[in-house]
């Protein structure tokens, strides 16, 4: 009896235990693969006058994405200017006083379904308060658009990070005099950051590689897009143009910007992670 | 006979709709530790967070009498409960130092966070809690170190130093030894031996042999109401109602 048992359980322990571990393999994978993929086809064209050169007009060997590579850094800074202050201090809101009453509840609700509301929806939305009073594209138009994207996800995931903070930690501060914005200030925050930024870095991700929206608001460029009203290139729609193109230049150079735009957003992921880690031993 | 600190008179509480400490009337001495017994769910971790204004934190909790605390009622309207929490000082069940900062900011939390930020106080006082809670020696060397990297007793005895930095008049603990091994716990209670030379301490326990070991005076919970309350001695050889002496004896509980 107990002899079949163990062997049931022997069985159904190494099936589980190999389904997790071959998922985990496809998951690194496919991670692997695409990363490859888009290096073997992008490194043959990436040289120095990629970084640094603007696009060569068409037939024209050669040149580069400069304006790209800084339009979408402007265009990514901007987003993270409207979303993560608004993302961050409504989290804050949601975990610490909106936990159980209507007005949180509302926002939490908001923000779920401002997070499925597709992508193109949000460029047109941008496009009607942004492009359609200023009368033509810019890189605020296509920031802003970036930049509410942003706000759901950096809310929701603020909020769950901050409720992971455990009530005893709360308690403690609340116990030793301290008042309630100190409390949250200085020690749920502070407990809850790691986790925290990891989520806005995510969120960072995912609107970095956005095409759709920007297609209405920051349009592209094939010059410098001076200050922030002028329409601006940015690597998303520069893949998206140049991949699409019937020359073969091009195409490597879409593979190139793709890993450009991938290297971008892990660089901004490991310089968070190393200011985070400094100021968590200083 | 030493004065008293804290006067709670008819002391109720609730969560929610459960009504949780009944018409609790107790004087707790200065200088002494008050030790509250009782089984589980008799209601005396939410006494003693009565008395920090803790109680009131927790959604849907409430609280009607008064507890004195040197005159001051805790519960007027116009008293800060973070300006009482000060005052009155809680040590939890399970250890819970501030897992991102260093055992010195631990210590120092308290008064750095309320505004205090000349160093040389900071260190006297972070030094002088340390040394109070028996773990200067321990950790002099590591105040740096996280506060998390500690052993469990060590981390217990942090968190009464964290405490005791802010200078408080009362001490509360909340079961401190419950999560600790005997060691650990011999060297709590030692310590509150000789901290109740300057404090006034009250503890919650669940072990009676504690109560009997560290306290002067000691009450006894059941179902939110206070049975009877006496010196410590009495209590254990000579309970008065029925129901002490069935709970020390182990008849129930």
């Amino acid at each position: 009896m107990t002899r079949t048992l163990s062997l049931r359980r022997r069985l159904t322990n190494g099936f589980m235990l190999s389904l997790t571990g071959v998922c985990t393999a496809l998951v690194l994978g496919i991670l692997f693969f695409i990363l490859g993929y888009i290096a073997y086809h992008g490194i043959s064209a990436l040289d120095w006058d990629f970084f640094t050169k603007l696009p060569k007009p068409v037939g024209e060997h050669g040149g580069g994405m400069a304006n790209a590579i800084v339009g979408t850094v402007k265009l990514l800074a901007l987003a993270s200017l409207i979303g993560v202050p608004i993302g961050f201090f409504g989290g804050v809101y949601l975990s610490e006083y909106g936990r159980k009453n209507t007005f949180g509840f509302l926002i939490r609700y908001a923000a779920d379904i401002l997070n499925g509301i597709p992508s193109i929806v949000m460029g047109i939305f941008a496009y009607t308060i942004v492009v359609l009073p200023l009368g033509h594209f810019s890189t605020v138009a296509g920031g802003v658009a970036l930049g509410i994207m942003m706000i759901p996800i950096a809310v929701r995931s603020t909020e769950e990070f901050l409720k992971l903070v455990p009530a005893s930690i709360r308690e403690a501060a609340l116990a030793l005099g301290l008042t309630e914005w100190k409390v949250v200030s200085f020690v749920v925050i502070p407990t809850a950051l790691r986790g925290i930024i990891t989520g806005i870095m995510l969120d960072l991700a995912r609107v970095a590689g956005e095409t759709a929206p920007l297609l209405f608001t920051a349009f592209s460029n094939r010059f410098w897009s001076r200050g922030w009203l002028e329409p601006t290139a940015s690597l998303p729609v520069m893949i998206y143009t140049y991949a699409v193109a019937p020359y073969d230049d091009w195409h490597r150079q879409a593979w190139a910007a793709g890993m450009v735009l991938l290297m971008l957003v892990l660089g901004a992921n490991l310089l968070s992670r190393m200011i985070l880690h400094r100021q968590l031993r200083g | 006979m030493s004065k008293p600190v804290l006067e709670i008179e008819k002391l109720n509480a609730w969560f929610g709709e459960r009504h949780v400490l009944k018409e609790i009337t107790l004087k707790i001495l200065s200088q002494q530790v008050t030790a509250i017994i009782g089984p589980s769910g008799c209601g005396k971790s939410t006494f003693i967070r009565c008395l920090n204004r803790l109680h009131e934190v927790v959604p849907g909790a409430r609280v009607t009498g008064t507890v004195l605390l040197d005159g001051t009622d805790l519960y007027d309207p116009t008293v800060d409960p973070v300006m009482i929490r000060r005052r009155v000082g809680m040590v939890f069940q399970k250890p819970n130092p501030f897992p991102t900062m260093s055992v010195y900011d631990n210590v120092a939390a308290g008064l750095k966070l309320t505004g205090m930020r000349r160093r040389s106080v900071l260190d006297e006082r972070v030094e002088r809690a340390l040394r109070q809670a028996a773990l200067w020696d321990e950790v002099k060397d590591v105040l740096h170190q996280s506060g998390a990297s500690l052993s469990g007793g060590q981390q217990q005895r942090l968190c009464i130093a964290r405490a005791l930095a802010v200078e408080p008049e009362v001490l509360l603990l909340d079961e401190p030894c419950s999560a600790l091994d005997p060691i650990a716990t011999a060297r709590i209670e030692e310590l509150l031996l000789e901290l109740k030379k300057s404090y006034t301490i009250v503890i919650v326990t669940h072990n009676m042999q504690q109560a009997a070991r560290v306290s002067d005076v000691t009450g006894f919970f059941l179902l939110g109401e206070l049975i009877e309350v006496g010196e410590t001695k009495q209590i254990f050889t000579n309970p008065k109602d029925r129901r002490t002496e069935d709970y020390i004896t182990g008849r129930f509980g």
